[in-house]
Formats: C-alpha cells, sequence, structure tokens
C-alpha cells in the first residue's frame, strides 16, 4: 500500500461506518477539488454508487464554471442532488467583518435546509491542513440541535471507534477527508482520473487555489495549467491554501466564529 | 521496541529540508505528549522554524496576536489556534500539522499536556506511529509525564523519544539533564519502554531541535528531527494470520458483497474464510473493487474490501472472517487493562457498550481487579476507576464473542467502552486464566440424531422413588465439596437413593486422562463432567459432583446440559477459611508459586449469582451442611413423586 492507498482506505472506512451506524446521511458538495474527491471515495466505498443525496447549499454567487460543473456531473454520476438556499447577507450577524458575514448566510443556508430535511449526518470535505482550527476536529463531530461546534468540550475518539451515541436532537458532522493534505488531493484526483473545475489551472498567471463565492475568493499567482504542474507548485510553495479566501484573515478570530457556529 | 541507534552525524542535512514528496514516500506520525507547561506546542513552533516549513506570513501572523496580548512571541499559537487556548496560554485540543525531512513525510500531533484534557491526549496519540515525550528540565519529571509514558505504551505507541525541554531555564546544566534521564529511564523502562533517545532541548531558543545546540556541546546524540527520523516506519501486520470484521453486507445490486478492513493478514480469492463466533464458513468468491485497472486477486492488512461468497451464509456486522486454521478466541468473559476518561468512575456491577472492532455487545464488570497509579506503579485493591485512572478489570458479555488477546494482535485486541452517550475509556484484551470457548460450543458431528427413547424420565422416577438430578457443588479448594458430597450420597443410599458422586479421582484417571490443566483443558474438564451428570441424572441417578468450576461459564453450560434437573450448590467458605484448612497443602504451594492459576490465589473464582442452594461450611459444621442439603434433596426430587403418587 502507497499513501494513496492508505489515504483512501482510511476515508473509505469512515464512509461504512456512517452508512451502518447514521439513519439519515447526505453529503455536501461544493464542487470544489475536495468534495469532488470525496463524491469519488464514496463510489469507493459503495462499488460506484452514492447510497445518499448530494448536497448543495447554493450562495447564488458561485463562479458559472461551477454551476456548469454540477449539472453535467450530477447527470453523468446518477447522483441524487439537492439544492438548499441561502438568506440575504442583511440577515447575519453584523458584528462579523464583511466577507465572514457574507460566508456566514452558507450556514444559515445550511441549517435550514438540515431543520426542513432532518438529516442526522452530513459528509463535509473538510481537511485538518487547511486550516488550524479545523486541525483540532473529530472525524465524526457531534452538533447540538443549534448546529453549534462545543469545540471546548469534544467527545474522545480513537482506535477508529467513533462516537454513534447521541441524545436525541443532535446530529453528526462525518469528516471523510480529515486526514487528507491539499496535495494527496491532487495526486489522487490524477491517479483516479477525477474530473475538476478549470478555474484551478492558471490563466494568466493566476489560478485558484481554493474555490468559494465570486466576490469574497481571489486567485493567486501561477504557472500551473496542469495537474502535475499544481502538484510540483504545491511542493514548493509557502503560500497558504486559503490566502485568497478572505473571510480568513478580516480578524484573528473571524474564521473560528464562523465554525463555532456551524460552518464546515 | 526500535532500539536503532542513528549515528549522529549520520543525521539528515537539516539545512537542506525539502518539501518534495511523493506517494511512494513513507509517512509517519509522531505525537508531542508530556505535563503542561513542558513546552509541547513551543517546540512544534520551533521545529517548523527552524526546517524552513512554516507558511509565508505565519510568523509575522503570530507576531501580531502576540503584541495584541502585550506578550512576547510566543511559538505555541502556531498550533494553539482557538482563542481560549491563547488567551489561557494553554493547549485544550489535539491539533495535526504536516512537515517534510529529507527522509519522509511527518505528521505531528500536538497533544494536550494539562490532566483535564487527557480525553484529547488520548484522542491525539492513540493513532500516533511514534512519540515525542517532553519533560521541562526545569520542573522535571511530573505526574502527566508519567502518566503519558504509561498510556503511550498502553495504546501501543511503542517508539518513544524522550525531550528534556527549556535546557536554557537551568543553565544548560548537564548534571541537571543526566538526573531527569536517568529518573525517567528508570520509569519507563519498569513499564517495558526502552526510549530510543533522550535529548537535551531548548524549543525557545532552537538548541537540538533541527539545529546542534552550542552551549550543549557536552551532549553528542542526536537532534528532535534526526531522532524523529531514525523512527521506523510503521506497517499493517501483514505477517499474523487474517482478520476481516465485517463492517456490512451490501447489496447494491445482484452482488452480495461483505465489507470490512482487513486488520491483520492476507486473503486470497479461492480461500475458505471461517466467521466467529457463529463458526460458518464459505470459499472466497471474488474480490470487489471499483475504478481499478483489474479485479484483484487477493487483499492485504490495512485494506478497505469486500468479498463475494460462494455459498450465502447469514452474516452481519461484528462477525470476524479468518482462516479455518487460525481463527480469534472465543469467549463471554475476558480480563482487560483500561484507562478511564468517564466523568463517572467505573465500577463493579456496573454495564457498558462494548466496541470491539466493528461489533457492539453489552457488558458488565464482573469485578474491578487493581487500580494502577501511574505515578509510582503501586498496584491497590479497589472498587471503581476513577476518571484518567488506569485499571484492570474483569469484562463479561451477554453473547459470544470473537476477540484476541492484544499481545498477539494489537489491532484486534482493543476496544472501547461506552457510558451511555459517551466513549468512556478504552482497553486491551487478556485472556490470563480464561479459556478460549470455542472447542465448548462447536458441533463437531452434524450426522448424529437423537433417538426417542422408550422409558420415560417419569417411569424411571416412579420406580426409583425420586427424579434424577445433578446437585453441582461449587467452591474454593477446601470449601468442604468432597467431604459434604461423599457424606450426602452415603445418606442417601441409606435412604434407598440411586445416587453417585463425580470428583477428581474417578473423572481426571480415565474420561479426562488426556486433559492437562491449562485453562482450555480445565474448560473442557468441566464440559465432559457436565455432560456424563446430564446423562447420568437422565438415566435416573441423582448425581453429585464436587469440582471447583470457578468459571460461571463453565456452570451455566452444565446447567444447560442438565436442563431442569440442574441444582446449583455454593459451598461457600472464605478464602481465609479455606486456606487455614488446606487438606491437601496446596495453598502452601501455590503462595510458594509451585502452582501457577491455582483458583483464589492467581486465577479467578466466579462466585454463583443465583445457586439453588447456599451452604456455608465457614458457619456451620459438616452434620448441618449434610443435612440441609438432603433436606432440600429430599423437598425437591422427592415431593413432586409424593403427590403423583397420593
Amino acid at each position: 500500500m502507497d499513501q494513496l492507498d492508505a489515504l483512501e482506505s482510511q476515508s473509505v472506512y469512515i464512509f461504512r461506518e456512517a452508512f451502518n451506524k447514521v439513519e439519515k446521511l447526505g453529503m455536501l458538495w461544493s464542487l470544489g477539488k475536495d468534495s469532488n474527491v470525496m463524491v469519488w471515495l464514496a463510489r469507493k466505498a459503495f462499488y460506484g454508487h452514492v447510497p445518499f443525496p448530494l448536497i448543495h447549499i447554493d450562495t447564488g454567487k458561485k463562479f458559472p464554471e461551477m454551476y456548469a460543473f454540477r449539472d453535467r456531473y450530477s447527470k453523468e454520476w446518477g447522483v441524487n442532488l439537492m439544492l438548499g438556499e441561502c438568506p440575504p447577507v442583511e440577515s447575519m450577524d453584523p458584528s462579523l467583518p464583511p466577507a465572514a458575514r457574507s460566508a456566514a448566510r452558507k450556514t444559515a443556508g445550511l441549517k435550514t435546509f438540515l431543520e426542513r430535511e432532518k438529516f442526522t449526518g452530513i459528509f463535509a470535505g473538510i481537511r485538518r491542513d487547511e486550516q488550524a482550527t479545523r486541525a483540532k476536529e473529530r472525524v465524526f463531530s457531534p452538533r447540538g440541535e443549534s448546529g453549534a461546534w462545543n469545540f471546548r468540550d469534544q467527545p474522545p475518539e480513537f482506535w477508529d471507534q467513533f462516537n454513534t451515541d447521541f441524545p436525541p436532537g443532535t446530529h453528526l458532522r462525518i469528516h471523510p477527508l480529515l486526514h487528507w493534505t491539499e496535495v494527496d488531493i491532487w495526486r489522487y484526483t490524477k491517479r483516479e482520473g477525477i474530473p475538476t473545475i478549470d478555474l484551478y489551472f492558471a490563466k494568466d498567471g493566476k489560478r485558484y487555489r481554493s474555490l468559494g463565492d465570486k466576490d469574497i475568493t481571489n486567485p493567486v499567482d501561477s504557472k500551473a495549467t496542469t495537474i502535475d504542474e499544481i502538484i510540483d507548485e504545491l511542493e514548493t510553495t509557502k503560500v497558504p491554501e486559503r490566502a485568497g479566501r478572505a473571510m480568513d484573515h478580516e480578524s484573528e478570530d473571524a474564521f473560528e466564529r464562523l465554525r463555532a457556529d456551524g460552518y464546515m | 521496541m526500535n532500539k536503532a541507534a542513528a549515528k549522529p552525524d549520520a543525521g539528515p542535512n537539516i539545512d537542506n529540508v525539502t518539501r518534495m514528496s511523493s506517494p511512494g514516500r513513507e509517512s509517519l506520525k509522531t505525537v508531542f505528549v508530556g505535563h503542561v507547561d513542558h513546552g509541547k506546542s513551543t517546540l512544534v513552533g520551533r521545529l517548523f522554524h527552524d526546517t524552513g516549513s512554516l507558511p509565508d506570513g505565519k510568523y509575522e501572523s503570530i507576531r501580531a496576536m502576540c503584541e495584541r496580548r502585550g506578550m512576547p512571541f510566543e511559538w505555541a499559537f502556531l498550533m494553539d489556534a482557538l482563542q481560549a487556548e491563547r488567551d489561557q496560554g494553554i493547549t485544550i485540543d489535539t491539533s495535526q500539522i504536516w512537515f517534510k525531512t529529507d527522509k519522509r513525510d511527518y505528521v505531528i500531533i500536538d497533544a494536550p499536556g494539562h490532566k483535564e484534557f487527557l480525553k484529547n491526549m488520548v484522542t491525539g496519540a492513540a493513532s500516533a506511529d511514534a512519540a515525542l515525550l517532553v519533560i521541562d528540565a526545569h520542573e522535571g519529571v511530573r505526574e502527566q509525564s508519567r502518566r503519558h509514558g504509561y498510556l503511550l505504551h498502553l495504546m501501543g505507541v511503542r517508539q518513544v523519544a524522550v525531550a528534556v525541554n527549556k535546557m536554557d531555564l537551568v543553565d544548560y546544566d548537564q548534571q541537571r539533564f543526566d538526573n531527569i534521564e536517568r529518573e525517567f529511564r528508570a520509569y519507563l523502562e519498569e513499564i517495558g519502554v526502552t526510549p530510543t533517545f533522550v535529548i537535551p532541548v531548548s524549543g525557545r531558543e532552537g538548541d537540538n531541535v533541527a539545529n546542534r545546540s552550542e552551549p550543549m556541546g557536552w551532549y553528542k546524540g542526536p537532534t528532535v528531527v534526526e531522532a524523529l527520523d531514525a523512527f521506523h516506519n510503521v506497517t499493517a501486520p501483514l505477517d499474523l494470520p487474517l482478520r476481516m470484521p465485517v463492517q456490512d453486507v451490501y447489496k447494491f445490486d445482484d452482488r452480495r458483497i461483505i465489507a470490512g478492513r482487513i486488520e491483520s493478514g492476507s486473503l486470497n480469492v479461492g480461500d475458505t474464510l471461517m466467521f466467529s463466533p457463529t463458526n460458518k464458513t464459505a470459499k472466497i468468491k471474488s474480490v470487489e473493487a471499483w475504478n481499478v485497472p483489474a479485479q484483484p486477486g487477493e487483499a492485504h492488512a490495512g485494506q478497505c474490501v469486500g468479498v463475494t461468497l460462494d455459498d450465502q451464509l447469514f452474516i452481519e456486522r461484528g462477525y470476524v472472517a479468518s482462516h479455518v486454521e487460525t481463527p480469534p478466541i472465543e469467549t463471554d468473559v475476558f480480563r482487560a487493562r483500561v484507562f478511564w476518561l468517564g466523568h463517572k468512575p467505573l465500577q463493579a456491577g456496573k454495564t457498558y457498550k462494548l466496541k470491539l472492532n466493528t461489533c457492539d455487545a453489552t457488558v458488565t464488570v464482573q469485578s474491578v481487579d487493581r487500580v494502577i497509579d501511574t505515578t509510582d506503579l503501586s498496584q491497590n485493591d479497589a472498587e471503581a476507576v476513577e476518571r484518567n485512572a488506569v485499571g484492570e478489570v474483569t469484562l463479561r458479555s451477554r453473547s459470544m464473542l470473537a476477540l484476541d488477546e492484544f499481545g498477539d494482535f494489537p489491532r484486534t485486541g482493543r476496544f472501547v467502552l461506552v457510558d451511555e452517550y459517551d466513549i468512556a475509556g478504552g482497553g486491551i484484551i487478556s485472556m490470563e486464566g480464561y479459556a478460549d470457548q470455542r472447542g465448548l460450543i462447536t458441533v463437531r458431528a452434524t450426522n448424529v440424531q437423537r433417538v426417542e427413547h422408550e422409558i420415560s424420565e417419569e417411569d424411571r422416577a416412579r420406580r426409583n422413588g425420586h427424579a434424577g438430578g445433578v446437585l453441582w457443588f461449587t467452591g474454593l479448594s477446601g470449601a468442604g465439596k468432597s467431604t459434604l458430597s461423599v457424606a450426602v450420597e452415603q445418606l442417601l443410599f441409606k435412604k434407598g437413593y440411586q445416587t453417585y458422586v463425580l470428583d477428581g479421582d474417578n473423572v481426571r484417571h480415565g474420561l479426562n486422562a488426556d486433559l492437562g490443566f491449562s485453562p482450555e483443558d480445565r474448560a473442557e474438564n468441566i464440559r465432559r463432567i457436565g455432560e456424563v451428570a446430564a446423562l447420568m441424572s437422565r438415566a435416573g441417578f441423582i448425581v453429585l459432583t464436587a469440582f471447583i468450576s470457578p468459571y460461571r461459564s463453565d456452570r451455566d453450560r452444565a446447567r444447560q446440559a442438565a436442563g431442569t434437573a440442574f441444582h446449583e450448590v455454593y459451598v461457600r467458605a472464605d478464602l481465609e477459611v479455606c486456606e487455614s484448612r488446606d487438606p491437601k497443602g496446596l495453598y502452601k504451594k501455590a503462595r510458594e508459586g509451585k502452582i501457577s492459576d491455582f483458583t483464589g490465589i492467581s486465577a479467578p473464582y466466579e462466585a454463583p449469582v443465583e445457586p439453588e442452594l447456599v451452604v456455608d461450611t465457614g458457619a456451620v459444621d459438616i452434620e448441618g451442611c449434610v443435612e440441609s442439603v438432603v433436606q432440600y434433596i429430599e423437598a425437591k426430587f422427592v415431593k413432586q413423586q409424593g403427590r403423583n403418587g397420593d
């Protein structure tokens, strides 16, 4: 087994645990590189099938390429796609900095969607290496009725025995990619031939490393026009992955506040 | 244990740490543990800075955070991402960060050192391949230094290096370092851990982290980076027998796929698999996979796989697939060493949910055998294992379990316990003193049919004047089982009963002459006696058996064999009383260590839960005891007959 095999195996194990133990599952599909790998891993785990719906919480402000990608592959992969809307930015917490306030719409949209559809477990494609508060996450992360993350008192989780016993009203965030890194994602995308959105490849000396809403996501300097070149770039760069995501950098605790409230 | 001594001069060139990596490269997970405030997070921060692994802008953003708080530069802020952690200067939850040397990729796991967050330390450390245990040179070895060392070993982390940190605070004093090294090595060796290296470092100043220390020229060993590179890669156990706990059974299309992760060993298409605890077998028809160049013909430890079988057996989550010749142990009782994280203590008599591999089962704590103080390794009797403590317990399950001993199979010999909604502890399994029950529950001959007898048990009872039955005397050696049974037999015989005593003398020489005294043989001995007693009882006899029969599961099986004719008689006497009697001098020998696994001394005695009769030979003389047994027999075995005859 090489490193990619080991990462894949761990994700498959997580998917299968969740599928056996959690009643009503759904998967957040943000259309980015990570969530496409996540869909792929589900198909690995379930032999070509995705036995739960994919959920796109649509802020309405994604890039056109992202909507085109969604419409094409939801059909090609034969998945059950569900859409959730987000409330206007004016109804978000005004004490948040502007970009974080905008990003908070997605959390609110997700909460409304979960309440309406009564999901008990949601797969989210976050990784520990993306962001320091995500590095402290559990694989099976319980959320109370409000959807909040109680990061001060997380349950223990070890030996791949995940928490599956909860008081009524709890739902789970399940993180099958938590142990992957950015470069792992690209290597696996290449090995498996997983489709990706062109925005990740450089045009006019710029490319997107991380995709979010149009107005709060910026491209980074890059010459990488193929996956191999992206991998080479990541092996030498010191620019953090989410450098182009405005809401991470507005204040020291902006992202922690978003996450505590239920942001992915 | 890794004892490879990397020559310090043969270590990696740290000036040339690259970010190169490829899928073929090794990856090692290393956890940093130790007492609170001994500088683990600082050491990680320094390690990243000195190896050029920090992302752009990180150093500046940490400096800004510190200035905002009016404090000196704090490396720990790299890992302590939460506001509460930064404001209190303490790591609350475990975190992970990636880093590379020429040799390999690393996942560095930072674990909190505060006692209150031990559950988070365990969460971080349990998945590690190796550990760096950090000790403050100024404070020396503290409570969590020892506890973390002990827990690492218990969780199966076998490679440990020690960093004696903050050497700058003790003027880089070699004497101070030598003392701490001596003290901590002695502790670790007592629990079976040999550290690969003990390194004097300063996280704050960067001494011996990635760069050699000028003020500590007296130290000739490796730096932290070199010590990390000297750890061995940890791979899934391919050499052990096959274990694949069944995770699920899928029927998405026309295939019925048995899914699971291979925890040890390998499997091939065409192999016969045995599924424990039902012990059914079937051949592997295919190994299934999606989006691969060719269907695999085999699979190995570490892989999540799915197989189809040539026979549609009933299989469910929790079963363990193995090869027929090398199956796991089957038992409903086992011993375990547990670490407890629950808010409520682990107590004898309490019931928990056991999660063992993919199996969920209800277990009751039969006994708390001892509690281990991790600060001085003393062992004490206790009724409960408190939060953050380590203890040895005996657990009993309502159903038969397929499991392994941790010493042989680390991955399938461990479990967690759930108390209400919370994972409250973890444990490793030992079968010391308990038997594998696999042979006892497997029916070997399948072509045997029962023949209906023309003479009913009622016919026999009418002729004899009493029903047949089994009086199963159980109790410690020296409790008086043999004396009592022989006296009862004599009295019953005089009264005209059909009766017979089964004891060690008439069983061990013939029927069970092939059995020794291993736990398995002792269990088989009792199984046969149970079956013989059941046969004789059906033949109309009142059978008196006189065996210690210390295990509840063995006696339950004898009860099953005889059905309602079984009467458990607890011959009760305290250990002190029995030991003072010591009719055969056995206790003396056991105390001298000449007899191993001696019940009451070095092996457990599980007292009956609901015996039909209790005779207390410690309180009542032998005549009184005989009388109470005979009265019981007359009431139970003759009453029905009398009423029917009236």
